[in-house]
């Protein structure tokens, strides 16, 4: 563009007068930045006319600032002074109760959770508890029927006494012979060694024949040793030997604990 | 400081930068008023007011739409203005000329006897009245390009070649 014919045109002359329309305004702006030429010649134009508006000027007073300044107090707004400032009380009472409202809900809900484990756990001691009695109801159970077995009038009661390779030991045999079950009470016995187990014999004397009624297993486990087995021998005699885990099909006779015949 | 950090602290309600900015422009401002008016002593109460409304406008002053100077000119005009038309003043003076700019040359006398200003009588030497009565409808009545042009009914450019002249005459009379 023509710099010089721009200039010359006088459209700075009314940029300065604020004579120009929006966009004009704007397209002066424009290369008054691009060309420093513009911006000279404008600054040039706006000092003649800060001469002559200049040069009709009153004399002004020393006091005339003084009171331009004097009635701007009384139009800026008034801002109270930082130690006067008003606390805002209703504004940190409702912080304040929130904090301790979110401080309570927290409290209550880990207070909650708390009392749910303990339930859990109260429930989970009650179920343990409730299965001791069923067990201990069934033993009692168990032991009437057993009770009542032995007081049965068809049981003969037989004395097992200790022989040579354990005189201190004994144990005693129910026989039912009518429902062809004997009940061995083998409390007297000693725990027999790993690797052997009691078997049970069924005499008859003459000539002297055993038969194996069966073994004492789990005698270590079984707290009553009190052992059913079924027996429906004409038998005149009980006696239990020690053998090896698995039983013998003859009883060893160095290793009979205790024996007893059956009374008349 | 440049003039654009000063009227940026001034808008900023800075009062120092506001006392700079009215050592600079107050008695262009109320030159302009007192051209407008011809009252010295009423033109520097209402010189007084333009500052006042050039405090209380400034976030209005926008440097994309014009420049500083521009922008309180159009304030004081329009407050000299105000004032031509109140009831005081028609009461007051029946006999204003109605070229303010041309009455005041033709009294014959400097106004601001400055050492730092030059007369008028100076800067308006050799000015056909054509020149000053269109400096006065742009610059102190307010006139747009296209109200002159209906005034004076002379086309928009030719207006814009004869201001540049007759601006360029008072630069010219300010080198003498």
């Amino acid at each position: 563009m023509d710099i010089e014919k721009y200039i010359a045109s006088g459209i700075l002359e009314l940029y300065i007068a604020g004579a120009l329309s929006a966009e004009e305004n704007l397209e002066v702006q424009h290369y008054a930045l691009q060309y420093p030429e513009i911006q000279k010649e404008i600054e040039a134009i706006e000092e003649a006319m800060l001469q002559l508006t200049k040069s009709t000027s009153p004399e002004l007073s020393d006091t005339s600032f003084k009171k331009v300044l004097s009635r701007l107090d009384d139009t800026i707004p008034f801002l109270p002074a930082t130690s006067e400032k008003r606390i805002p009380w209703a504004s940190y009472v409702g912080w304040a109760a929130s904090l301790l409202l979110i401080i309570g809900m927290t409290w209550l809900y880990l207070q909650n959770n708390d009392l749910k484990s303990e339930i859990e756990l109260t429930n989970k001691e009650n179920e343990d508890l409730q299965q001791t009695i069923t067990k201990t109801q069934n033993t009692i159970v168990e032991k009437e029927a057993l009770l009542q077995e032995l007081r049965n009038k068809n049981v003969t009661v037989v004395a097992l006494g200790g022989q040579k390779v354990a005189p201190t030991s004994f144990a005693k045999a129910y026989w039912n012979k009518n429902k062809g079950q004997v009940i061995i009470d083998s409390q007297g016995l000693p725990t027999p060694p790993a690797g052997y187990t009691y078997q049970i014999w069924s005499l008859t004397l003459d000539p002297l024949t055993p038969t194996s009624l069966g073994l004492l297993d789990n005698f270590d486990t079984d707290t009553s040793k009190m052992f059913t087995l079924p027996n429906t021998n004409d038998s005149q005699a009980f006696g239990i030997t020690l053998e090896p885990e698995g039983g013998s099909p003859t009883p060893t006779m160095e290793q009979l604990y205790v024996l007893g015949t059956v009374g008349p | 400081m440049n003039l654009d950090d000063l009227i940026q602290q001034f808008q900023q309600k800075d009062k120092i930068a506001f006392e700079k900015l009215y050592t600079m422009y107050a008695e262009n401002i109320c030159g302009v008023i007192n051209t407008i008016i011809q009252n010295p002593e009423r033109a520097e109460e209402l010189c007084q007011d333009v500052f006042v409304k050039i405090w209380e406008k400034s976030d209005s002053y926008n440097p994309t739409k014009g420049r500083f100077f521009t922008w309180i000119l159009n304030i004081a005009r329009n407050t000299a203005i105000d004032e031509l038309r109140s009831k005081t003043h028609k009461n007051q003076k029946k006999n204003l000329h109605v070229h303010s700019l041309v009455g005041i040359f033709e009294k014959g006398e400097d106004l601001n006897s400055k050492v730092d200003t030059i007369g008028i009588q100076t800067l308006l030497k050799g000015l056909k009245e054509k020149c000053m009565l269109l400096i006065d409808l742009l610059y102190y009545k307010g006139y747009t390009q296209k109200e002159v042009a209906k005034e004076l009914n002379t086309p928009i450019g030719t207006i814009k070649t004869r201001i540049r002249s007759c601006i360029s005459e008072i630069r010219k009379n300010m080198k003498l």
